[in-house]
């Protein structure tokens, strides 16, 4: 009696533990029938969520695979990412921030897809700061899926009151200064307008948008490999210093030194904004009756730049479902996705031979926008999330007192910079 | 008769060991679930999370044995020790003005009155809201651009410009205080008065009688006998603060310039952000052990 007893509850345990343990295995969708049509896992994080949609639903709708798309918060999806890695339970697919790609490639995260990328006729054709950036050791692991570049965009009807020329958007960065501070004068006195606005507690907002001056104007922000900073160099410290004074004229609206990030872009498709930095993804978004301006990021004394930023998408290292993965991602760099689902929204398109196509003929500020594709950079960095993007990270501590605090403090937080770069 | 007698002893003598062989295996099987829970949730991660501390740890691929890298490398870690001071003053703060709070809330509540109920569920609902949306509730109310706190205060003339409820290192800190305390006094409040409705009538019966005040009925009487739910109420808070995460995270993240990191958004930070994931388990052993200790340290005063 007493050994069956033993014996039902030693399988009990036995059970429990199978069971425990059963939930582990298989997050890349299991073994699938040879012939069937596969439904494949795809991740993407919510600042490039409507682009990811419409190929996803374009996709499912004219092919017999299907493709699962699960949209995750924009600062929560790194630390997802890490936790499915972590458990192996990464989705077939996944696209990435552009910037986080060389950790996540240098971490062993997506499969190696160099060869069915030389196969692809338009392969020198794709988007080249992603390509770059998905490669490791000559090896490649990735395809650009959005592009977002940033672009000043300004409010027509906010300077036409404030007695400025509607149709001519700032040519450097002081007449984006001084288009910022008449609109300020002349608009901002009952609080609800601003002269411009940026994300000063947000360190992602602050590479996007200020460091193209930085390039505008022929300077450097690190060296190339991404090892060593130059942020207290004398080009990226004439860009803090304009908008220091911009803050310091209270032409930036009251909140800007709080700004985390989320809601960075929200100020100005209410109109309360004269000009300021923008994603180009938003101007799909924008109000239909709003007369909005788009014109690239200058330099203090002018030249022009982006920041090409957006997502890379790639295959996981432990999906079990490639052809199938990699018969959608082909698809989404296609003629057919490109023109017909990306230029059809005004998205900036992930191949450069596809720039003059039959929709973006229709908004001249498109075609600004695709051209400054070739001119734009993505800085590579190893340690890039760790370093810029993360709020505890070196960088916005640097970028924060030299905008609002202690700017003499740039030398030896510059040196916490390369530091955070070289671990 | 004799043999009777000396059978019956025997036989006396010999169940009582069978009966308590299976009164243990009762026990045991009695005790194995909850030894399964926590076996597989409690002993299998704790001892990973050892042996992860003692290796490089990638998110895929092979570990590799560093040990003691990932402790050595806590000292040279400003962000870490930067938010063990930051977790201890908070953790002071909030167990101090917690413990005042949820003492005072539980002597107002505490007899039967006609609609008490009414206040004690009043106090206790906000431990109803979970924890992360309390956080984004009050990042709702106090921000800048459309908080209805900042109008309200300045319709009733108190304050002329925008109040900065997080800008500011103080005002962050205090604006999460003030968030803890709303979201846990009234829970607080409860342990209490079912420490203060223990007292039985008669003592206070009794000290009245013998002409003592309410000053000292209160120092004299109720704090010494609330002693042991006052003892648990501080181990709960002072462990809850220690561990805080999810108010730092959501409400602040950490800011404005890296004045509200707590030692498990480190943890977190590590493991999650910079991928050290043996690192972060590094760190978490630590805060584990001086937890264990501190937690014994206590039992040991407060009892």
């Amino acid at each position: 009696m007493r050994r069956r007893l033993a014996g039902i509850s030693l399988l009990g345990v036995l059970a429990l533990t199978a069971a425990a343990c059963g939930n582990g295995g298989g997050g890349g969708g299991g073994a699938q029938p040879a012939d069937g049509p596969v439904t494949i896992t795809m991740w993407t994080r919510a600042a490039t969520q409507a682009q990811s949609e419409r190929l996803v639903a374009e996709y499912n709708r004219t092919h017999k695979n299907q493709v699962k798309l699960t949209v995750i918060p924009t600062d929560n999806y790194q630390p997802r990412i890490a936790a499915a890695a972590g458990a192996k339970q990464l989705p077939d697919v996944f696209a990435a921030d552009v910037i986080f790609v060389p950790n996540y490639t240098s971490q062993g995260l997506f499969m190696d897809i160099t060869d069915r990328i030389a196969a692809l006729p338009y392969k020198d054709k794709l988007a080249p700061s992603h390509m770059e950036l998905g490669t490791l050791d000559e090896r490649r692991y990735t395809l650009p899926h959005t592009l977002d570049l940033s672009v000043w965009f300004w409010n027509k009807d906010l300077y036409e009151k404030a007695g400025l020329d509607p149709e001519q958007g700032p040519k450097t960065l002081r007449e984006f200064a001084e288009q910022a501070t008449t609109v300020q004068e002349k608009l901002g006195k009952d609080g609800k307008v601003h002269g411009t606005f940026f994300g000063g507690n947000c360190g992602g907002c602050y590479v996007f948008t200020f460091w193209p001056s930085v390039w505008a104007a022929g300077g450097q922000v690190m060296n190339p490999e991404g090892t060593t900073s130059l942020n207290d160099q004398p080009a990226m410290t004439e860009v803090f210093k304009i908008w220091r004074e911009l803050y310091e004229k209270k032409a930036t609206g009251p909140t800007a030194k709080e700004e985390q990030g989320p809601t960075w872009t929200g100020f100005f498709p209410k109109g309360e904004i004269g000009v300021m930095p923008m994603p180009s993804t938003t101007l799909g978004l924008m109000p239909k009756d709003m007369k909005i301006g788009v014109t690239p990021i200058a330099g203090p004394d002018g030249g022009e730049s982006t920041f090409v930023g957006g997502d890379s998408v790639g295959i996981s290292a432990t999906s079990k479902n490639a052809d199938a993965a990699w018969d959608f991602l082909s698809w989404t760099v296609s003629d057919a996705a490109q023109v017909e689902v990306m230029a059809k929204n005004k998205d900036v398109l992930a191949r450069i031979d596809l720039a003059a196509n039959k929709y973006s003929a229709e908004d001249p500020r498109v075609v600004l926008i695709n051209s400054l594709v070739a001119k734009g950079r993505t800085p590579y960095a190893l340690r890039f999330g760790q370093t810029y993007n993360d709020p505890q990270g070196p960088w916005l501590r640097l970028a924060r007192e030299a905008v609002f605090g202690d700017a003499a403090q740039a030398t030896q937080l510059n040196a916490e910079v390369t530091k955070s770069l070289q671990q | 008769m004799t043999l009777t007698t000396a059978r019956t002893r025997r036989a006396a003598r010999a169940t009582p060991p069978a009966r308590w062989r299976g009164r243990k295996l009762q026990g045991w099987l009695y005790a194995a679930p909850t030894a399964v829970i926590v076996g597989v949730l409690f002993v299998a991660p704790l001892v990973l999370v050892v042996w992860m501390s003692l290796n490089r740890w990638p998110l895929l691929g092979q570990a590799t044995f560093n040990a003691p890298a990932n402790y050595l490398k806590i000292a040279d870690n400003p962000l870490f020790v930067d938010a063990v001071l930051f977790t201890l003053k908070y953790t002071a703060i909030t167990t101090v003005l917690l413990s005042a709070v949820a003492l005072g809330l539980a002597l107002l509540v505490q007899e039967r009155r006609p609609g008490i109920a009414f206040f004690r569920t009043a106090f206790f609902l906000p431990g109803a809201v979970g924890f992360a949306a309390a956080g984004l509730l009050f990042y709702g109310m106090l921000n800048n651009d459309f908080g209805p706190i900042d109008p309200m205060l300045r319709a009733l003339g108190v304050t002329s410009e925008p109040v900065k409820w997080i800008g500011t290192p103080n005002m962050a800190l205090f604006s999460t205080i003030a968030l803890v305390l709303w979201r846990f006094a009234g829970f607080n409040m409860l342990i209490l008065l079912t420490g203060l409705q223990a007292i039985p009538t008669e003592v206070y019966e009794a000290a009245r009688s013998d002409g003592a005040n309410r000053l000292q009925i209160f120092t004299k009487i109720t704090l010494p006998l609330l002693r042991p739910t006052l003892a648990l109420m501080l181990i709960l808070s002072v462990t809850g603060s220690l561990l805080a995460f999810d108010q730092f995270f959501v409400f602040t993240n950490g800011g404005p310039d890296n004045s509200t990191v707590s030692m498990v958004m480190v943890v977190y930070r590590d493991a999650f952000f910079r991928f050290d994931l043996g690192g972060a388990a590094a760190l978490s052993v630590v805060l584990l052990v001086a937890l264990v200790g501190l937690n014994t340290l206590m039992m040991r005063r407060l009892r």
